[in-house]
């Protein structure tokens, strides 16, 4: 029996049909083909499927679509400005931060989440905010050297 | 001293901003017209011979299009190392381990073709199974594979001088053995393919997959085509370390089912399937004898190795080689024995993972290395300057050292680590340890035995001359191949980066080894450079030609025809290309300088599309005895760390404070990506010496098959590294580049363990250092009287 909801991705409202058992990821990268937000582990232990639920970093996969019904999302695809990159997004491609690129738009987003509510972060608060995504290619230091870098003011 | 435009400089990575905004593909991402959705049948059982397989019901489920077994398939072997293809696509008479491959269903969705799973019946005879080396060798033990007596796969023999002789003139000699336990290289992004067969016979299957060109090898063999009629293409891949460098089941059974039902077939391994497939690291145990004089001269060393092999051999044949080889560098030794057994046991295949082979053998030999500093009363790091090899330097296994920064990498660990100030100096629970590492740079011989190039390469220049188009079949996997290729025909032609395009991974684009045994940048690398040099040469030649110059007055720079000596009038051709491209934007008139593109278009123009061509093969290499295949490498990367730790004297949790790492690539072709392999190699090293341990209960099942439990560093376990780029300048490398990507984890496991001897008094013979181990460790050495 599938179940209609509502919700809000990007700024976009969409309306749908849904399996009970769909997860919020599945939804995100199956119906409405965002698939800019990635599916590691599906078991919310990696992080790479990070979406921002109502103003909050969420593993996606752990989320069932039903569940976010009447809520905002925003994913990767929901951070580039009409002007190009996001200062997060331009750090992150200039300081070396993404190597084989699976964690980069859930470490991203959690980042942005962060600079969100903490605007000059220390380098603790940065590490504690991107603890939950996994990365096994950087060693996380020059994604971190990226969150550091950005310039609050740039933020929009 | 050559200045460079391009290479050398720490140029963002071209696919960077697409990986930033989501809008890569990965093979995930895709999605074909018609597609159907598979899944694989697992054993439940670690070793049972099958005697039937059921597969009606599931044919039966609505929406089911495909159902296969060994029925199905051909009974052609395969594997990696030619020498022991033991693997079926699926198991006939047995299966092997928990998670061995029995059935696939390929259907309508994923659920469904789950669903058909569960409808398979499959009889089995349970046989007792061996899940440990000890078991795996005793006499009388079940055999994994009949004809291999007393589970040994494979083994491995070499003696180099004397050794015998030689450790009874030496002052000291010591024994140590060395235990690691299993590991799961853990990338981000599970392994998953599609497969398509078109309606003339031809399949084209992506996959994420480290080696394009050994799967569409693979594939042909066991399903029988000719391999002009399969095709690989490698979208963008989350990471391989290893694992993702042979053809796996999956592809194959997808392959197979697309064949049967003229559709495409999507499969995905879960995390769980990731585990269970493996072909991550082994576990080793290596019992090491080395002899010393005095005054520390390293004089003899003997290696005895068993390698956990799991149910199949994989890469470990390069495995149990790579093991002994690799000790034959940095340091001068003359005399080196080496006997290595691979051991099958009913659990997933191990294969390669970053440092293939070497990693654990470094580990314990670096160790021991440290004991006998301090027994003979000398600075480790002395020691290692004593003893290192040096360029043109051969090692007494014939590995030949054409560049080495070995040097280069201590003294700056030493310098930059403050090691003179705090060795012996800090207080407890602190410690301080260093180590070095040494690695090949491309693997000397292809897989299978060959002449082939190990990488072509060509380039096209668009018909305006305005971008070049590199097409290569190497594998971007992560470790920035595509924008290091692209850098150095950027330098090479003479041109910006920004003019260069790049399409990989395909193995339509050529042939490539792929990305294994860190050979990308050196081999291919080489390859681009050729073809480059080929486009270049092509373009100048007509312009000498229309311009009645020699080709050595010209020269291609930052985009612009360069006349070495002025003079020239070439308003004749410029003329000619605006009448070309009458109306375009970005044109250079007037007495603006003579571009590449100008000149590109006249060369077309005389030519037809200009194709520059690239090869690349090793040059005849050392080594004549038997296996000498394994370790020998057109060059060899080195590097030394230095590690502070603290370690809780209460809890046992170690923390790993500070590194400080170099590594000697020969020359950076990006300072960027370097930096990033040298980090990202510290943090799985740091994984492995810590915490990371694939664990089975006692009917062979993993109980950790998660990121969860199976733990992996997180931001707030690895500190921050101070990486030091070395550049020896290898002649045999392009602008004299060589490896970093794997080289670099050598190093980290050593010199955490010889740090936590610092901080704890400890020597610890058995990895990873769980608060657990080290906590039961500090328990007893306190109570020891």
């Amino acid at each position: 029996m599938k179940t209609m909801i509502n919700l809000t991705v990007n700024g976009t409202k969409h309306e749908a049909a849904v399996e009970p058992n769909r997860t919020l990821v599945d939804f995100l990268r199956y119906d409405l083909e965002l698939t800019g937000t990635k599916k590691g582990c599906d078991m919310g232990e990696c992080g790479s499927c990070t979406v921002i639920l109502n103003g909050k970093p969420v593993n996606s996969c752990l989320v069932l679509a039903v569940q976010a019904n009447g809520s905002e999302i925003m994913t990767i695809e929901g951070l580039k400005t009409a002007e190009g990159l996001h200062p997060l997004q331009k750090a992150f491609v200039e300081k070396g931060a993404i190597q084989c690129g699976f964690c980069s738009p859930g470490m991203i987003l959690a980042a942005n989440n962060l600079l969100q509510k903490t605007p000059t972060p220390t380098e603790e608060e940065i590490r504690t905010a991107l603890s939950g995504n996994l990365c096994r290619c950087t060693g996380y230091q020059k994604i971190i050297e990226a969150v550091m870098s950005v310039d609050k003011q740039d933020i929009p | 001293m050559t200045t460079y435009s391009t290479v050398n400089s720490r140029a963002p990575r071209l696919d960077a901003p697409d990986k930033a905004t989501g809008s890569a593909v990965y093979i995930d991402d895709i999605r074909l017209p018609g597609m159907l959705f598979g899944a694989m049948l697992h054993s439940p059982l670690a070793h049972a011979k099958i005697l039937n397989i059921d597969t009606r019901g599931a044919k039966r489920l609505s929406g089911v299009k495909s159902v296969v077994t060994y029925e199905d398939t051909g009974l052609i072997k395969y594997g990696v190392s030619p020498a022991r293809y033991d693997e079926l696509l699926f198991c006939d008479g047995k299966v092997r381990y928990v998670g061995d491959e029995v059935a696939a269903v390929a259907a309508v969705d994923l659920e469904t073709a789950v669903e058909a799973l569960s409808l398979i019946n499959v009889e089995y005879e349970e046989l007792p199974a061996v899940l440990t080396m000890e078991e795996a060798l005793a006499e009388g033990a079940p055999l994994v594979h009949d004809e291999y007596q007393r589970n040994i796969g494979a083994e491995v023999h070499h003696e180099f001088g004397d050794v015998e002789s030689a450790l009874a003139q030496c002052d000291l000699v010591r024994t140590d053995t060395f235990r690691s336990k299993r590991q799961d290289a853990a990338f981000i992004e599970p392994q998953g393919c599609i497969a398509d067969y078109d309606g003339r016979g031809y399949l084209t299957l992506r996959s994420s997959t480290q080696t394009p060109h050994y799967v569409q090898r693979t594939i042909a063999m066991v399903l029988g085509l000719p391999i002009g009629k399969v095709r690989v293409v490698k979208p963008y891949v989350g990471g391989g370390f290893g694992p993702k460098a042979a053809a796996n089941a999956m592809e194959m059974a997808a392959c197979l089912m697309s064949m049967k039902t003229g559709k495409p077939v999507k499969m995905g391994f879960t995390r769980e399937e990731v585990f269970l497939h493996s072909r991550a690291r082994h576990q080793f145990v290596h019992t090491l004898t080395t002899g010393v004089k005095k005054d520390g001269t390293i004089v003899a060393l003997k290696n005895e190795c068993y390698l956990e092999g799991g149910a199949y051999t994989s890469f470990g044949i390069a495995t149990i080689y790579y093991a002994g080889s690799l000790l034959g560098g940095p340091y001068r030794l003359q005399n080196m024995k080496y006997d290595g057994y691979r051991v099958y046991t009913n659990k997933p295949a191990c294969g390669a993972q970053r440092g293939h082979g070497g990693v654990i053998a470094r580990a314990a030999w670096e160790q021991q290395l440290d004991r006998i500093a301090e027994e003979i009363g000398m600075d480790p790091v002395e020691l290692r300057l004593k003893n290192m090899m040096e360029a043109g330097d051969v090692s007494c296994n014939e590995l030949k050292m054409n560049s080495l920064g070995m040097r280069e990498c201590i003294e700056a660990v030493r310098d930059g680590s403050g090691w003179k100030e705090k060795k012996g100096r800090l207080p407890k629970g602190k410690g301080i340890g260093m180590a070095c590492g040494f690695f090949v740079s491309g693997a000397g011989f292809p897989i299978y035995r060959s002449d082939t190039y190990h990488a072509t390469v060509s380039i096209h220049v668009s018909e305006d001359g305005g971008t070049v188009h590199v097409y290569t079949a190497s594998a971007e996997i992560g470790q920035g191949s595509d924008t290091a290729f692209a850098m150095i025909a950027a330098e090479t032609i003479g041109i910006p980066l920004d003019s260069v395009m790049i399409s990989s991974g395909d193995t339509e684009f050529g042939i490539d080894l792929g990305a294994y045994s860190s050979r990308q940048t050196l081999m291919t690398g080489h390859a681009t450079k050729e073809a480059a040099v080929d486009v270049r040469n092509q373009i100048l030649a007509v312009m000498a030609r229309e311009l009645k110059v020699d080709i050595s007055e010209l020269d291609i720079k930052d985009g612009l025809i360069v006349f070495k000596h002025g003079g020239v009038d070439f308003s004749r051709l410029r003329a000619r290309y605006i009448r070309e491209h009458r109306g375009w934007q970005g044109i250079a008139r007037g007495n603006d300088p003579l571009t590449f593109q100008e000149a590109a278009r006249i060369a077309y123009l005389a030519r037809g599309t200009i194709i520059g061509r690239g090869k690349y093969k090793p040059a005849e290499l050392g080594g004549s005895h038997k296996g000498a295949a394994v370790g020998t490498s057109p060059a060899y990367g080195c590097s030394a760390q230095v590690v502070e730790v603290s370690v809780d004297m209460e809890t046992g949790r170690i923390t790993v404070e500070k590194m400080t790492d170099a590594h000697d690539c020969g020359f950076a072709i990006n300072r960027t990506s370097v930096e990033g392999q040298m980090q990202g190699s510290l943090s799985m090293g740091l994984g492995e010496a810590l915490y990371e341990e694939v664990k089975f209960d006692e009917k062979g099942r993993i109980l950790n098959p998660n990121l969860g439990e199976y733990k992996i560093p997180t931001s707030l376990d690895m500190p921050n590294v101070n990486p030091i780029i070395v550049e020896s300048h290898e002649p045999y490398g392009p602008f004299g580049a060589k490896e970093v990507g794997e080289g670099a984890i050598m190093p980290t496991i050593p010199a955490i363990l010889n740090a936590v001897y610092d901080a704890t008094g400890i020597r610890f013979q058995e990895l990873p250092l769980t608060p657990e181990r080290v906590f039961m460790a500090l328990r007893a050495k306190k109570q020891k009287p």
